[in-house]
């Protein structure tokens, strides 16, 4: 039976995992290529890399990282942040990334979704989608960009469909209300999403307990869930995660 | 030292790094002689069935053909492994090896009346698994492997391992000296380094 996916996710800075409270109190935690080995032997079915520094000096910097990361990872690794381009997307694949994770620079010109499969394959496109609520709620949802500062006027599921049918192989789909809040996932806004499209969605945004993963699975009709926060500091691993969501009737890979 | 074929389909450095990993000389290569000349060859691909095309016209094919008919180990992987049947409806064209019976097909966008997600993609268990299987020696019934894809193979005879969705398909195929893998054991950890530690050391 295909299982529920638990991912793992790495905010990148200069080199090194961060991460923040609502975009502040931004603290170190630690090697890329560490936390990566340490959640995939934790049981994460998926690595994420993504890096928000995005400059020119960043872009090394994350290749080197990338490679790090990927040297002995035999889990599905997964680079996102600043790919603006099929070159930069070849750049990554080049150093051991499994699929690309576009945002922004998909919305500004989307025929780099069909520009990056047509090389690499529809599998190693994820289109990632930050979205808000608006005035009626999850039908309205709109679209945002740069980093969730900047609202494009696109419905969140007409974007989510036209992606697909440009060639993505993934929607990674990120509540902005429920993003950082660890109140749980929308499972409204993915259940749209996801009922909408024929690929994979993974959940991202909210994540608290275990519960709040059971839920976006159910409810939230989520093909995967990602998470940063709770998987560092040893608040809990991914085992322990799938664990209780075995015992709530989730399908997950276990043992890991 | 296993010959790699390169073919411009993808997962190729992440399936050298891997094999590497279990201890593995490799040679990457889209040469028809050094194909001949090697004791096992793997064939990696990801993406779409028109890119083995390249196959014939590079001479591998032919190469590969003559190889395994003297005793070479070849171990095919996803779209690599969809090339050992006769052909994909991905790319009607283009012809397979013909080595195992059938065609691969698309999932179905419906299966026992709700809808199928197609591709599949993540992690799904391997089932009735073959115990006479050299590339599962060790892997256990219902192990969890990595897929995406969104064509399968049929289950034939010589399927050693199959994996629910929308109806069962060939997870691991193995005759003699040729197999196959639907899923990427290059990112199934533990699970999919024993069967490249398996290929590896036969």
């Amino acid at each position: 039976m295909l299982t529920k996916r638990i991912i793992a996710c790495l905010d990148v800075r200069d080199g090194r995992v961060v991460k923040g409270v609502q975009f502040v109190d931004i603290v170190d935690a630690g090697d890329p290529a560490e936390l990566a080995h340490r959640h995939a032997a934790a049981g994460a079915d998926e690595i994420v890399l993504l890096d928000i520094t995005a400059t020119h000096e960043g872009r090394g910097t994350l290749i080197d990282t990338v490679q790090r990361t990927a040297a002995t990872l035999f889990v599905p690794f997964t680079v996102g942040g600043g790919i603006r381009s099929a070159e930069d997307a070849a750049a990554v694949f080049d150093a051991g990334a499994d699929k690309v994770s576009i945002n922004s620079s998909a919305i500004a010109r989307p025929e780099l979704i069909g520009e990056i499969g047509g090389s690499f394959g529809a599998q190693a496109v994820i289109v990632a989608i930050d979205a808000r609520r608006g005035v009626l709620g999850v039908e309205d949802a709109e679209v945002y960009v740069s980093g969730g500062r900047k609202a494009t006027g696109l419905r969140v599921v007409d974007w989510a469909i036209e992606a697909e049918q440009r060639g993505a192989g993934e929607i990674l789909l990120t509540s902005m209300n429920t993003d950082g809040m660890r109140n749980g996932f929308d499972c409204e806004l993915t259940a749209m999403v996801s009922s909408a499209v024929q690929i994979p969605v993974i959940a991202s945004g909210g994540a608290g307990t275990a519960a709040h993963f059971a839920e976006v699975f159910g409810r939230g009709k989520a093909d995967a869930a990602l998470a940063a926060s709770i998987f560092h500091f040893g608040v809990t691993d991914s085992r322990e995660l799938k664990a209780e969501l075995r015992r709530a009737g989730v399908s997950v890979r276990l043992p890991c | 030292m296993i010959a790699v074929i390169d073919y411009k389909a993808g997962n190729l450095t992440s399936v050298v790094k891997a094999l590497k990993y279990v201890g593995a000389e490799t040679l990457v290569t889209q040469d028809p002689e050094v194909v001949l000349r090697a004791a096992k060859v793997v064939l990696p691909g990801v993406g779409h069935f028109q890119a083995t095309q390249l196959l014939s016209e590079l001479g591998i094919t032919a190469a590969v053909r003559e190889s395994v008919a003297k005793g070479a180990w070849f171990l095919g992987i996803c779209v690599g492994m969809q090339w050992l049947f006769e052909g994909s409806t991905e790319a009607p064209g283009v012809v397979g090896l013909g080595h195992f019976e059938g065609m691969c097909e698309r999932f179905p966008a419906v299966f026992e009346g709700a809808e199928l997600k197609s591709p599949h993609v993540g992690w799904n268990s391997l089932e009735r698994v073959r115990e006479d299987s050299r590339l599962l020696r060790g892997v256990a019934e219902g192990g969890f492997v990595y897929y995406t894809h969104s064509w399968r193979a049929p289950v034939v005879q010589a399927t050693a391992s199959v994996t629910e969705y929308g109806g069962a398909f060939t997870g691991v195929v193995e005759r003699e000296n040729v197999m196959g893998v639907q899923f990427h054991p290059e990112k199934s950890s533990a699970v999919g380094l024993r069967m490249l530690q398996n290929f590896v050391e036969l």
